[in-house]
């Protein structure tokens, strides 16, 4: 176990420094994300009232692109010099690299959604009607059932021709209850209409059961062969 | 030999259902004629859900075994029950379209269906862009993950759209279904299983050939590689 933690960090440490140096990942997500909240503003033109109401759907479909973006590339990093398959014949255990390469992409992402946040209150004059703290636990929740199963397809895809495409093609169809949860939930304290006890007790569910499937089938998908 | 039987039964089984379903049993008294598609609706759905079941059930025993046999299994499900749900998806509209006025609605069966069918979509899509030896475990994990992903889905679009009003279905459910009517039900899943069944095998032993052949030609080119060396 402690090999396991151990393992886990070093990967996560490179992975923070590799982004670190370059900001890759995290300057195309952040531009992309951007674009995306620009164009659904032209899209919809919503007053104040309306984008509460839709704000929690914008969100999230902008955050899910962009995780595409980070998540596509996260894998690619590991084909250059065959690190992959170094990874492959090390005795290290194999959810560690799976841990930290999540974890990281956990972290990238839930930079940019820090930093994109501020634009959407500016760029759609949004007031939150109930409390907004809130939306601390949807937004970790919810950008962890993103990532942890987004990483895992991102691994399944590099093995798929054209894999850019297949990520999103096998991600947005199991990611369906979970973009549920993030947007109703996100909605509910916007409006301010009720607490949402409800979505977020299943965006729990569906990230502890994920993150266990994840764990138990990561190791047969990095020696599939 | 067995296969032609079965075929035989099969087609049997097709055309009673079909009359039970189309004359034997009673005609609907609001909805009238159009109701008679839930004879082909229904067990449509009732198949396609123990399809995907049958896929869950082979893509595990696939990772357990590394059974190439489980596998082909697991693809045939899938495919036959993608074949049913989308007999589902294309039914329902039509029926609802004349009872309720709309052709859908985001109710929960109705989204549930539809979530199901895209992830078993997206199945044979990662399937057909998947190359080589890897394809079984992926497509096995991936099986897993969708399966899972049902009664998770199911609980948040129920939840979904509890909260908002639902079209009233006219009659023609539980325990309202005249007995004439339970029969051409039951005729029509049995027939419909067997035809489920048929198709399973059929692509069941398509799916082996393709297994043999590829290793055929696997083997053939490790024979000519070795042949280059020793000239």
């Amino acid at each position: 176990m402690s090999s396991l933690a151990a393992v886990t960090a070093s990967n996560l440490r490179k992975d923070v420094r590799l982004e670190w140096r370059s900001k890759d990942a995290v300057n195309a997500m952040l531009f992309f994300a951007l674009l995306v909240v620009v164009i659904f503003s032209f899209a919809f033109d919503p007053t104040a009232e309306e984008s509460r109401q839709i704000v929690g759907g914008l969100v999230w479909v902008a955050f899910l692109f962009a995780a595409i973006v980070a998540l596509n590339q996260a894998w690619m990093r590991e084909l250059r010099n065959q690190v992959l398959d170094a990874c492959r014949v090390s005795p290290a255990p194999a959810n560690a690299l799976f841990l930290g390469k999540a974890l990281g992409n956990f972290l990238f992402i839930s930079v940019v959604e820090a930093l994109l946040v501020p634009l959407f209150v500016v760029f759609y004059n949004l007031r939150s009607v109930g409390p907004a703290w809130q939306l601390v636990p949807v937004f970790l929740l919810g950008t962890w059932a993103l990532v942890v199963v987004g990483t895992f397809f991102a691994a399944m895809s590099l093995r798929t021709r054209s894999r850019e495409v297949m990520l999103p093609l096998i991600l947005f169809p199991i990611s369906i209850p979970a973009l549920l949860g993030m947007v109703e939930a996100t909605t509910m304290v916007l409006t301010g209409t009720e607490m949402p006890r409800f979505w977020i007790t299943l965006l729990v569910v569906y990230d502890v059961v994920f993150t266990t499937v994840c764990l138990l089938l990561f190791e047969t998908v990095l020696h599939a062969e | 030999m067995k296969f032609k039987i079965f075929a035989v039964i099969t087609f049997l089984l097709l055309s009673y259902a079909l009359y039970q379903g189309m004359w034997a049993a009673p005609r609907e008294q609001t909805m009238g004629e159009i109701q008679r598609i839930f004879y082909y609706h229904v067990p449509s759905a009732w198949t396609s859900f123990l399809c995907f079941l049958a896929n869950f059930i082979a893509s595990v025993v696939y990772l357990a075994r590394r059974n190439l046999k489980a596998d082909a299994f697991a693809v045939s499900t899938a495919e036959v029950g993608v074949v049913f749900c989308t007999v589902v998806l294309v039914t329902g509209p039509l029926w609802a379209r004349p009872v309720w006025g709309i052709w859908w609605t985001w109710d929960a069966r109705l989204t549930t269906t539809l979530v199901l069918w895209l992830i078993y979509v997206s199945y044979l899509i990662l399937r057909r862009y998947s190359t080589g030896q890897a394809t079984p475990t992926l497509a096995a994990a991936l099986a897993i993950f969708g399966f899972l992903d049902v009664p998770i889905v199911h609980m948040s679009i129920r939840w979904w759209r509890t909260q908002h009003p639902q079209p009233v279905i006219a009659g023609g459910q539980g325990s309202g279904l005249d007995p004439h009517m339970w029969t051409a039900v039951l005729w029509n899943w049995v027939a419909f299983m067997a035809f489920a069944a048929l198709l399973i095998w059929v692509r069941y032993r398509l799916e082996i050939v393709r297994q043999q052949l590829d290793e055929a030609h696997a083997l053939k080119a490790v024979g000519q590689a070795e042949g280059s060396f020793t000239r």
